[in-house]
């Protein structure tokens, strides 16, 4: 061989040993991430339950109000001594009811919500808030409701914490209050900021009348 | 003596010359193409999932927001699939006999997970998280694209490490406020706009833009609100390139 001939075998060789240090150990790495696949555990999931019994540091659920809505087996009344009514805890339960209620219950909590709306009427329709049965129901009710589901409403518990269940709670009793309500006790500027649209009040300009024209084909 | 070369040995060298140059920039720009196509990185390519799911019905149509079924994305750095019970809690009802619903139905009666076929990737040496993200404002089709328009989810954008770093080069050109609430905290501001698109309600050019996952393209005094958000969430701006940030 020639000296050119050497340097190129040394260029390839060179290449090659280059080339076969690309490889992914770094893009695919022996640990696990949530919702993986794994092929260790027995059910194929990298996901793991705690052992049942488990009580993680400080997650102690001793309040027994506070975590079940129940006060020695009676659905307590007042919203627990942890949870504090304040105009905070409102905006969060009108928040998060907007999020995880609304397209069933609707923004009004009147049972008609976007899936009702659109003639998709589940088995059992979703529960309007303003029946006299649920105006004198517990505040441990809803949370109960909440955490436990209810009929053939699903439990809410995984996606909604504890303390946002609390929160729209006590949000259900101020829209409950809201359309229970007699107008003539009202002095007469306050009579007049009810003439402004439902949906406006609700800080929601449109819905109501974009809902009656659900059926019409979208914009598109 | 006759000459050497003849006059056509020009042409041959000036070709030779301009391939010597033109090659190697042809073939980086080939590959660079190849690398961030569809192909290399299924960029707008719906993936053959188990269950044909839809994000148009589901968010456009029905108005579910994003939190309903990506509950953790808010608070943690995984958005997260949603479980079977999450789908279920509607379709126990709701088209209890579809059969494109089957493999939801036995999961949830088997205890199995649904295999969904993973669409948005970054490589495991990367360290990303939803929740800063979105407490900044952020909607989430500036990196996921038009999510409530897609039938079958697709990727909307590459993750390279580029595309990560123009933002967080210039956050100023990716912050602004909603007009319509300007006090809005910024992480309930990142959905107020699929809400608003739902109900019809007017979009600034840029909202728009946002919406439909395309650049957002600031003029200059939108930067200079933008550089005003920066400031005021705290983006710590000197961090956001080092490369510990997001390799960790
Ligand atoms: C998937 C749709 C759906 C969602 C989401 C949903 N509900 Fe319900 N809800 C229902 C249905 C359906 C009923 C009626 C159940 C029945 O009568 O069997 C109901 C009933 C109720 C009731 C009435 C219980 C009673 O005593 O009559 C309350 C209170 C309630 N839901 C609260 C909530 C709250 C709070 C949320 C949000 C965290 C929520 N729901 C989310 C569908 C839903
Ligand atoms: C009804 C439940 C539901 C709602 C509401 C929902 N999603 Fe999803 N999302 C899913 C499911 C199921 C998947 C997995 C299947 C798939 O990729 O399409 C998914 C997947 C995704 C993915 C891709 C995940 C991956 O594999 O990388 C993105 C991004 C996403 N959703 C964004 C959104 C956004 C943004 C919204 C709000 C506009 C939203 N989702 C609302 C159920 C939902
Ligand atoms: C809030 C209620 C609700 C939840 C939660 C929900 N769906 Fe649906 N889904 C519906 C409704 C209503 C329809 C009918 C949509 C229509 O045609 O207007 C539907 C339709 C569908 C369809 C049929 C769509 C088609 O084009 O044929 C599939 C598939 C589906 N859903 C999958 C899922 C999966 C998977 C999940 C869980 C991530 C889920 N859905 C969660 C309400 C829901
Ligand atoms: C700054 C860009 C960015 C924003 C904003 C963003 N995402 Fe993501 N998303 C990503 C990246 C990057 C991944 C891949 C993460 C990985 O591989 O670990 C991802 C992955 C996902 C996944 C797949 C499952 C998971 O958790 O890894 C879902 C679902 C998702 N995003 C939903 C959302 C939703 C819903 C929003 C809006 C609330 C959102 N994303 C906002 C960049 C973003
Ligand atoms: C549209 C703009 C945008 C994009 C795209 C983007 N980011 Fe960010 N990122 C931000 C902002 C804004 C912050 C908030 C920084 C702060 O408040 O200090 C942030 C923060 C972060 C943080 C936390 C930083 C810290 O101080 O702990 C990580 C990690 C991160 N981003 C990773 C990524 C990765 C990985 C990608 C690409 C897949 C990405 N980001 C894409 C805007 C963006
Ligand atoms: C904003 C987040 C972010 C920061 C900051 C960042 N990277 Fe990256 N980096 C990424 C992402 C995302 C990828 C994955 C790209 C892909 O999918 O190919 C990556 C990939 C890489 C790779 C693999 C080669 C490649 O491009 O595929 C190297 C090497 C790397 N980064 C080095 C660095 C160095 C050195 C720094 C600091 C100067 C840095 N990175 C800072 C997000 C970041």
């Amino acid at each position: 061989m020639t000296k050119t001939d050497w340097t190129r075998c040394f260029a390839i060789v060179a290449a090659a040993i280059s080339l076969a240090g690309c490889h992914n150990d770094m893009w695919t790495q022996p640990k696990l991430r949530a919702q993986q696949e794994s092929d260790f555990f027995a059910d194929g999931q990298a996901d793991r339950m705690p052992v049942p019994g488990t009580i993680a540091r400080g997650g102690l659920k001793e309040d027994e109000a506070y975590f079940t809505g129940r006060r020695n087996g009676k659905l307590v009344a007042d919203l627990p001594s942890r949870v504090v009514l304040s105009k905070e805890l409102l905006a969060r339960g009108k928040e998060r009811f907007e999020v995880f209620c609304t397209h069933c219950h609707g923004y009004a909590g009147d049972g008609k919500g976007m899936i009702a709306q659109r003639g998709l009427s589940l088995r059992r329709p979703p529960a309007s808030y303003h029946t006299q049965r649920l105006r004198e129901m517990p505040i441990g009710h809803f949370f109960e409701v909440m955490s436990r589901g209810f009929g053939v409403m699903f439990s809410q518990a995984t996606r909604v914490p504890v303390e946002d269940r609390w929160a729209i709670a006590a949000y259900i009793r101020a829209l409950q209050l809201s359309h229970d309500f007699d107008a003539s006790s009202l002095a007469p500027d306050e009579t007049q900021k009810l003439n402004v649209p439902a949906d406006e009040q609700l800080g929601l300009p449109g819905a109501h009348k974009k809902g009656e024209a659900e059926g019409a084909p979208s914009k598109e | 003596m006759p000459q050497l070369f003849s006059r056509k040995v020009n042409t041959y060298s000036r070709v030779t010359l301009f391939c010597a140059l033109a090659l190697p920039a042809g073939l980086i720009f080939a590959g660079s193409a190849i690398t961030r196509s569809a192909a290399n990185t299924n960029v707008n390519v719906p993936l053959d999932q188990p269950v044909p799911f839809s994000h148009k019905h589901h968010t456009e149509e029905l108005g579910i927001d994003c939190r309903f079924c990506h509950p953790s994305v808010e608070t943690s750095a995984k958005a997260g699939v949603p479980s079977t019970e999450t789908c279920m809690a509607c379709h126990s009802q709701i088209w209890t006999n579809a059969p494109a619903l089957k493999p939801v139905r036995e999961s949830y009666e088997k205890g199995t997970p649904i295999r969904w076929q993973r669409v948005n990737k970054v490589p495991e040496f990367v360290y990303f998280d939803h929740s800063i993200h979105i407490a900044r404002g952020l909607n989430c089709n500036t990196c996921h694209g038009p999510v409530q328009k897609m039938h079958i989810t697709w990727k909307g954008n590459y993750f390279f490490m580029r595309w990560c770093l123009e933002c967080h080069n210039e956050p100023e050109k990716y912050l602004y406020a909603d007009p319509a609430h300007p006090d809005m905290e910024p992480r309930q501001k990142a959905f107020e706009l699929y809400k608003k698109n739902k109900y019809g309600q007017d979009l600034t050019p840029v909202e728009w833009r946002n919406l439909e996952g395309q650049p957002l393209k600031f003029d200059a005094k939108q930067v200079e609100a933008g550089k005003k958000l920066v400031e005021k969430y705290g983006v710590k701006t000197k961090q956001l390139t080092d490369c510990w940030t997001c390799h960790r």
